[in-house]
């Protein structure tokens, strides 16, 4: 018998066969899930942002203290054992936004630390958040890079 | 010892002595949770590593099935285990103190199937009078290995696995040398096949492993000549219910109609209906702790006289994931009679 078929049936039927049976995410329900609690996020977000700005905060160190609150709460609740819990049911709702940054440093440091400081939370601090940092520093880069060429066309075109 | 094809026949057919079952407080919960020996709500074991908290249950489960016998640790000759942990350090570290001559394994989840398998040709071979199989699991310790750390907010998808923390030990015997010489006995055995039909979804391991399950089990019946009524029951290790379902079509494409008398070891430790579980219950412990509480027991009991033990394994490393390499899984099957 070839290596790929059990029983008369080959990888593209089994393929085919999986695929069909597989049961699949509820994709309206995880949307609405997200929606809500990530819409719930920003509302925290604009709360924290209200209260730096009534305190006599500018509008950039307000949005400072709206981030930090966020990262703070997440990072919390991390330690506490309850964001896993809370991901599990909202989803991209508390992972795409920056909670979702913090709990994955903070699981990290968390889940790593039996094998020490240096080689344990050091070394997996961004296990989960690296490729987040990377992307963000390359295409922060790229951004600039096309801002000062698009400037230098303004400066030269005279517009 | 007759070999048919890729099975072994023992017509002295080794004894199993003794078992025991450790496990954690998910599968306390579950369906089966009173047939353990050991069930602890404190999965840590009083331990600060996950990895020394898997080692404590396999040495838990050993020495637990060692003491319902009337041996002492220097009477078994050998002992056959492995686990899910990189260069499987939970038995290494486990069954340390026992000083026994240990040969150590690694078949994924088909462990306590290969184990038993094993300790079944060298006792009938003559090699060894007592031979032990020893495998475990742990989710913290599997998933921080295999998926992300314990507090990471992230989903699973609905065909995901949930791993099992437990562990399991069998003793087995030589025929004539065996003291419980009334209990379940170890018929025959076929060794599995690395087998894959494409399968690269890490969070589908059912799927990936059905296709196992189903050549070992059609070999089996091919190599023997039996039929699934010959059965009481056919008991994978862990496929969860997409994996069974699709092990069942699969062997019916072979002619073999399992459906009526085939279960997962993956569906039977959890509540199937909460979806907490996904597909159902996975790893080494999965079929090691169903086997050596609640199936061992009901052919005690007499309520089950043939059984068919086939534990399943997925062969991948998270570097071959990475890499875009399919899943190859892996059958052993043992046929145990009362």
């Amino acid at each position: 018998m070839p290596s790929d078929q059990v029983n008369k049936v080959n990888s593209a039927q089994y393929k085919k066969m999986v695929e069909e049976q597989a049961p699949k995410s509820n994709i309206g329900k995880d949307c609405l899930m997200a929606f809500l609690f990530g819409g719930s996020l920003c509302v925290l977000g604009q709360i924290a942002f209200d209260i730096a700005k009534s305190a006599g905060l500018d509008k950039d160190l307000a949005s400072a203290v709206s981030s930090i609150s966020l990262i703070t709460l997440a990072a919390i609740l991390t330690a506490f054992n309850v964001f896993d819990d809370i991901g599990r049911i909202a989803g991209a709702g508390t992972l795409v936004p920056i909670t979702g940054f913090a709990n994955s440093v903070v699981a990290s440091a968390m889940e790593f630390k039996t094998e020490g400081f240096v080689f344990g939370t050091s070394v997996k601090l961004f296990v989960i958040a690296g490729p987040v940092v990377v992307f963000g520093t390359v295409f922060s880069v790229i951004y600039g890079i096309i801002l000062l060429i698009l400037k230098a066309m303004v400066v030269d075109v005279g517009l | 010892m007759i070999r048919m094809g890729s099975t072994v026949i023992f017509d002295e057919p080794p004894v199993i002595e003794s078992w025991a079952s450790v496990a954690g407080n998910h599968e306390k919960k579950g369906p089966l949770g009173s047939y353990f020996d050991i069930a602890e709500e404190d999965t840590t074991f009083g331990h600060k590593t996950w990895e020394q908290s898997e080692s404590a249950m396999q040495n838990m489960a050993f020495k637990t099935a060692l003491e319902k016998t009337s041996f002492q640790a220097d009477s078994i000759d050998y002992i056959f285990a492995g686990d899910l942990d990189n260069q499987c350090i939970a038995s290494s570290f486990g069954l340390m103190s026992f000083n026994i001559p240990m040969v150590g394994l690694f078949g994924a989840c088909s462990t306590m199937a290969e184990g038993i398998a094993l300790s079944s040709l060298l006792l009938a071979g003559g090699a060894a009078n007592h031979c032990a199989a020893v495998t475990s699991s742990h989710f913290c310790s599997a998933e921080r290995q295999f998926r992300y750390p314990l507090e990471y907010g992230g989903q699973r998808p609905p065909t995901a696995q949930w791993t099992v923390t437990g562990a399991g030990a069998t003793i087995l015997s030589k025929s004539g040398q065996a003291v419980a010489s009334g209990n379940p006995k170890i018929r025959a055995a076929t060794i599995g096949r690395i087998t894959q039909l494409g399968i690269k979804d890490i969070n589908n391991m059912g799927g990936a492993m059905a296709p196992a399950a189903a050549d070992t089990l059609t070999r089996f019946f091919q190599d023997t000549g039996k039929k699934p009524d010959d059965f009481d029951l056919i008991v994978t290790g862990d496929l969860g219910e997409l994996g069974l379902s699709l092990t069942i079509q699969l062997l019916q494409a072979g002619g073999y109609d399992c459906s009526d008398r085939m279960n997962d070891c993956g569906c039977m430790v959890f509540d199937n209906k909460d979806k907490h579980y996904g597909s159902g219950g996975s790893g080494c412990g999965c079929s090691a702790i169903v086997l050596n509480s609640y199936i061992l027991g009901q052919m005690l009991a007499g309520n089950l006289k043939n059984v068919l033990f086939i534990g399943t394994g997925a062969l991948m490393s998270p570097t071959s994931t990475y890499q875009g390499e399919i899943i190859p899984a892996i059958a052993h099957l043992v046929h145990i009679g009362i």
